[in-house]
């Protein structure tokens, strides 16, 4: 039969190599993009997936819509600056935001683990109300489930969100061009460092507070602004150095950061020495890089420092023609190097 | 002082340069031993700065990667039992055995946990009176103390469910191996700083002279390590062999002998394989006997297996300075971080990791070329 030829039933991943999933396929890293393009994509072959965006933008009606989904597995709940409810609200809102889209309306799905404490619960929904008030959008649908003891790490939440696109522009890798100036609007690291301390006990001398918080306002600032934005994208699990080689993979062109402008606190920097990270690849949940045009850099920056949350945006680099698809960091002692993406997670070295 | 960006300051930087520059006369071979010296010198790319004569060969100073093939092994096995918590600092889980690694075990159900001090062992020990843990003891005289700290504690506690899967190593037997091979190349040393924080410089001496080659204490930072450099070739350059201490602001000459004392308590010296390297004489430790109601090769009565590394991988010549990572066939075709056949790719300061994260790019395009 020749239709049983199209049927592909063999996994597309190379399964010799992974018979299962690792943590490191979710790590954010090359195994995670693998998967990506090795089965999710080709499984689903829609074309707004194809983009690979934050989220994936379309037309209903008169209107121009973003839509996307992400899912919020924490351990600690609670860690300092702020918990799984204001991460799931805050994550999706800047997933929208980075669409350009004024985000609207969330969905929140909550799986809970049997024996939970309530008061826990009530804390995280408290928390939940509190992030989607403070970043202006409704949560409107939700679910709720209940998995056995053992099953869960207390609470898993899923939140989708809608939202709003009112402006011509197309945020998107596609858009770079080459001499677009690079801006980061705060310091690097921050959250994953808090996540750290809190669940594995290490203490350091000031407490490290995660940089959870929604980009929204910002982003609108600097559309109503009439900032003609390239590209916008939001630092989560690879941190900056992950999302820089995204965009310059997909757009084509090289990207140069200069180690020197990218602000990391003295705590976050000396736990990074402790642990052998390397604060690039650290998590944010509050930070993003705008791609805009040179000569609107200056006003971006401008607007980007006159919201709280992005009050601390400096210009980090340029994008250039050189070598497509590659991000090079100038270091402080004058000499250049590729950045390059991580396998996974970074892990604690020995010594 | 912030200590860390005192000492990646670019004008101190030009400086060492220059004065390296300035003394160098003929080309010249020097090892540093460290992997953290390795990354360093590939992460901000200090050997773009030296003259051409300078050439840096990257020595077998990454426990990850010496740890040989059937240790590996071997914690892959004790790591698959349903009564095991088996805990390893986290660079160790991605290192490949021979069919699986300690990720891989993790994703089959194995309670495998990273940990940040090898004390919280005890700790889960306690916690879990029913389960056996093992702790995977890897490093170089570093580490040691600190595990041997972890054993004696055990002993004296009276914790019986804790054992200790010991890949323990030492620099300088590995030293004297590379300096007495027939293919040696290695002309000079940075001696690795935070071992010798440990363990003091003394064991060096006898090494210098016999073998005529300078040895140089050396830190981790890029001006520690530029001005290791400078040191070296100063040394080279009148003729001189000594032992130099550059990394003053951590190493005393006789180290720590607190540290000393626990690991001559707990610790015996045997030979021990290395991964690409082979078995060296009195390179390694194990528990004394003593102590050896807490070796989990005993309790899990692993004594006898053992295993063949990939023929492919050339980690051995890499890790001897015979080979730079980009010289072997596999580099970044069947060997990557996603998919190592070696050591030296898994862990950050492997040569081959290293080389891959910052310069693949520049071998791409050479090779196209």
């Amino acid at each position: 039969m020749s239709t049983a030829k199209d049927f592909k039933l063999s996994c597309p991943m190379p399964i010799t190599d992974y018979p299962t999933v690792t943590l490191a396929h979710g790590g954010g890293g090359k195994l995670m993009h693998q998967l990506i393009e090795k089965m999710i994509l080709p499984a689903f072959n829609s074309p707004l997936l194809e983009t690979r965006h934050d989220g994936a933008v379309f037309q209903l009606g008169n209107a121009r819509l973003a839509f996307t989904t992400d899912s919020y597995v924490v351990n600690p709940l609670f860690f300092p600056g702020g918990d799984i409810g204001s991460l799931a609200v805050n994550g999706t809102v800047n997933d929208l935001s980075m669409c350009g889209a004024r985000p609207l309306y969330l969905s929140c799905g909550l799986i809970l683990e049997e024996g939970l404490p309530m008061e826990t619960l009530w804390a995280v929904v408290q928390s939940l109300k509190q992030a989607a008030e403070i970043a202006g959008v409704q949560l409107v649908t939700g679910d709720t489930k209940v998995v056995d003891r053992g099953k869960g790490d207390g609470v898993f939440i899923n939140t989708a969100g809608v939202g709003i696109i009112e402006h011509g522009l197309t945020i998107a890798p596609s858009s770079v061009k080459d001499g677009d100036v690079v801006l980061l609007s705060g310091d690097i690291g921050r959250h994953g460092i808090a996540i750290m301390a809190t669940r594995e006990g290490l203490e350091f001398e000031s407490k490290i507070e995660s940089d959870c918080a929604p980009l929204n306002t910002a982003v609108q600032a600097l559309i109503s602004g009439n900032i003609g934005v390239h590209c916008l994208r939001d630092l989560t699990r690879g941190g900056l150095g992950t999302s820089l080689i995204e965009i310059a993979e997909s757009s084509g062109l090289q990207i140069t950061i200069d180690e020197m402008k990218i602000p990391v606190r003295d705590d976050v920097a000396g736990a990074c020495e402790v642990l052998g990270f390397d604060p690039l690849y650290l998590a944010n949940e509050g930070r993003m890089v705008v791609f805009v045009p040179e000569n609107e850099a200056a006003r971006a920056l401008e607007l980007l420092r006159a919201d709280k949350h992005t009050a601390g945006a400096v210009e980090i680099g340029r994008v250039s023609g050189e070598q497509g698809g590659l991000v090079k960091m100038k270091s402080r002692i004058g000499t250049t190097r590729i950045i390059d993406m991580l396998s996974g997670e970074q892990l604690p070295r020995i010594c | 002082m912030k200590f860390s960006s005192e000492y990646r300051d670019a004008k101190a930087a030009q400086g060492y340069t220059r004065e390296i520059r300035r003394i160098t006369t003929r080309p010249w071979t020097i090892m540093e031993i460290c992997g953290g010296q390795t990354h360093a010198i590939v992460k901000f790319g200090l050997d773009e700065l030296l003259p051409k004569e300078i050439e840096l060969v990257h020595g077998p100073g990454c426990p990850v990667c010496v740890t040989p093939l059937e240790l590996i092994d071997k914690a892959v096995q004790i790591a698959q039992r349903s009564e095991v918590i088996f805990c390893s600092f986290g660079d160790m889980l991605r290192v490949p055995g021979s069919e699986i690694d300690l990720f891989g075990i993790k994703a089959r159900g194995g309670d495998v946990r990273i940990l940040y001090s090898p004390l919280d062992a005890l700790k889960i020990a306690k916690e879990n009176p029913t389960k056996e843990i093992v702790f995977f003891a890897v490093g170089f005289e570093t580490t040691a103390p600190a595990h041997a700290m972890v054993v004696f504690q055990a002993k004296q506690q009276g914790i019986r469910n804790f054992s200790m899967l010991v890949s323990h190593v030492l620099v300088p037997p590995a030293m004297e191996a590379i300096l007495s091979s027939e293919t040696n190349r290695v002309q000079g040393f940075l001696a690795a700083g935070h071992v010798c924080a440990i363990m003091g410089y003394g064991e060096y001496v006898p090494i210098a002279a016999r073998y005529k080659v300078p040895i140089v204490v050396t830190g981790f930072e890029p001006l520690d390590i530029l001005q290791g450099i400078a040191m070296c070739v100063a040394q080279l350059e009148e003729g001189r062999y000594e032992v130099e201490n550059q990394y003053t602001r951590a190493v005393p000459e006789g180290g720590n002998r607190p540290a000393q004392h626990f690991i001559k308590e707990v610790f015996q010296v045997v030979n021990r394989k290395w991964r690409g390297i082979g078995e060296i004489g009195a390179s390694g430790l194990s528990l004394r006997p003593e102590y050896a109601e807490f070796d989990a090769e005993l309790r899990f009565n692993l004594g006898g297996y053992t295993a063949e590394e990939s023929p492919l991988c050339i980690s051995g010549l890499i890790m001897q300075g015979q080979k730079k990572p980009h010289e072997c066939s596999a580099f970044g075709e069947q060997c990557t971080p996603e998919k190592p056949l070696g050591a030296p790719m898994v862990s950050n300061e492997g040569a081959c990791a290293a080389y891959y994260r910052y310069r693949r790019a520049e071998f791409a395009k050479t090779r196209k070329a």
